[in-house]
């Protein structure tokens, strides 16, 4: 397998302060992994800095083309857009400076729409999306570059269940051929759908396929919990 | 007064100051509606506010040296515009308080700087309020050559200004230079204000920027729809402003600015999909 993305030993600090230490991480292409972490732990620094949006402190990033699907807050969900000019927006850099879009540029646009079965609601404005459809315009504006490797920031929060599993078989199915790295709280669902896991906070703890992570002790090291926790329970872990 | 006297004073060669307000009031608010888009939908109302008053003491300093006073307060808008912009990347900067600190005291120094012209109390009105007469045939050529400039920018950088919109941690993900861009478009709502001032007056010029791209919201989801529509209205509602200050006496500025106010009520009750008739008929 070739890795889609692989970062060694990567220190990166926000603020003068450290925040990710040591990270070794590694994502093949057809593999959809798992980034895990309490809040706070450095998910999102990990894909800013696999991304080049921050500077590292120390080590190295090698990396297929990437796409990015940021938390759903960062988008301007009240802008007067079309579902499909959000999408086109992410081929801003490949349209050109002071060039439009040409008949390429929307089929690529279309496919990806395709692709995250948003086709019928092309022309919605954005601002009238569930949040489900919301994240599958996120996923189709990082997929309209064909990017290697896909990172995903917490793509469930706020979503039921249904559209959480919707988006589950969606992000299997991207992972057939790319690489997806998808940064959850949802403990169970990525056990259960997963490749592989990384456990993270602020530096690797544990990384391997969920069969190999049956160890609790460091599922308490990452998320700092007690032998009792509910989590370990709900992920069939043993706890009081 | 008919529209037709008001046609026929617009054609009279003794009040010649006429038509060459107008001309530069619908440009500036054609200026304004447009860069307003984004100025709207970006929520920096604070950035049009903060070059209105700080282009104060260029004004002022041109003023008292009598020069041009459209260079003077383009300069110290760019200056602004800089400022703002270096500021404003520094998230952790309560960025409205910087700013706040910054505009007014520009303006302290504005209103300091023009007590020193003699008989200041007339040309600070001139300044806050705006003022039809006393144009230079000058000006209307900077102001044609400057509304060509800026809604070319705006046509060549439309997409790019759109994807920081959007979505900033996406834009920069994809390699878009922020802060260039940022900046381009604080300099472009720095020019639309300078060049509104003189007629509109430094108070009232954010209304020109804000309240037709509001007005255009409230009447469609389609930002194509939306930036044709502002700088209509922005400019219909210049020359019927205008024309209602002259048919009654009135100031040109607050007549400009309470005809968009009532345009944007107007929409706000009556507007397709969002009105307030729309949403109580549904
Ligand atoms: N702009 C910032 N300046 C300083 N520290 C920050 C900044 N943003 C986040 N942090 C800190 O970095 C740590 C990691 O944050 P983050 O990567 O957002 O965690 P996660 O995504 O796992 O919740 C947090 O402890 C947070 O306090
Ligand atoms: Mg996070």
């Amino acid at each position: 397998m070739t890795a889609a993305l692989e970062m060694t030993r990567v220190a990166a600090d926000l603020g003068g302060r450290p925040v990710l230490r040591d990270v070794d991480v590694r994502v093949d292409t057809g593999q959809f992994t798992a980034l895990l972490g309490p809040n706070g732990a450095g998910k999102t620094t990990l894909m800013r800095a696999a991304l080049g949006l921050i500077p590292l402190r120390a080590g190295t990033v090698t990396s297929g083309s990437a796409g990015y699907v940021p938390q759903r807050h960062e988008f301007t969900w009240d802008f007067p857009a079309s579902v499909q000019d959000a999408v086109l927006s992410g081929l801003v850099r490949r349209i050109g400076l002071f060039r439009r879009p040409g008949v390429a540029h929307w089929q690529a646009v279309w496919d990806a729409l395709d692709r995250v079965r948003l086709t019928d609601l092309r022309k919605r404005p954005v601002g009238e999306l569930s949040g489900g459809q919301r994240q599958r315009v996120l996923v189709a504006r990082a997929l309209v570059l064909e990017p290697a490797v896909l990172l995903l920031d917490e793509p469930f929060t706020g979503l039921d269940m249904p559209a959480q599993e919707t988006l589950t078989d969606l992000f299997a199915d991207i992972a057939r051929e790319r690489a997806v790295l998808m940064a959850t709280h949802d403990l169970t669902a990525a056990a259960y759908t997963c490749d592989r896991l990384i456990l993270l906070n602020r530096t690797v703890i544990a990384a391997g396929p969920p069969s190999d992570l049956k160890d609790p002790e460091v599922w308490m090291r990452t998320f700092d919990v007690g032998p009792g926790s509910h989590l370990l329970k709900a992920l069939d872990l043993g706890g009081a | 007064m008919s529209p037709w006297q008001f046609l026929a004073d617009l054609t009279n060669p003794d009040l010649a100051f006429l038509p060459k307000a107008l001309t530069i009031a619908v440009l500036s608010a054609i200026m304004c509606g447009v860069v307003g888009c984004y100025v709207v939908l970006r929520g920096m109302a604070f950035i049009g506010d903060a070059v209105a008053h700080a282009v104060f003491p260029g004004l002022a300093i041109a003023f008292l040296f009598s020069g041009s006073l459209v260079v003077g307060g383009t300069i110290a808008g760019i200056v602004t515009a800089l400022l703002v912009t270096v500021f404003a990347q520094n998230r952790r900067l309560k960025e409205d308080s910087v700013i706040g600190i910054f505009f007014v005291a520009a303006f302290a120094l504005g209103i300091v700087i023009i007590s020193r012209a003699p008989g200041y109390a007339g040309s600070l009105q001139q300044f806050l309020f705006g003022s039809i007469t006393g144009i230079p045939d000058r000006d209307l050529y900077v102001v044609g050559g400057t509304a060509i400039a800026v809604l070319l920018a705006v046509f060549l950088l439309h997409k790019e200004f759109v994807a920081i919109t959007l979505d900033r941690e996406m834009a920069r993900a994809l390699g878009l230079r922020t802060f260039w861009l940022d900046l381009t478009l604080y300099v472009l709502v720095t020019l639309a204000v300078v060049m509104a001032v003189q007629t509109i007056g430094n108070i009232l010029v954010l209304a020109l920027l804000i309240t037709p791209a509001a007005t255009a919201r409230l009447l469609t989801d389609r930002l194509a729809a939306m930036m044709a529509l502002a700088p209509a209205i922005g400019g219909a509602c210049a020359l019927i402003g205008l024309y209602l200050s002259w048919s009654w006496d009135l100031p040109a500025g607050g007549t400009i600015v309470l005809t968009l106010t009532g345009a944007f009520l107007l929409a706000h009750l009556a507007a397709p999909r969002h009105g307030l008739i729309a949403r109580l008929a549904a």
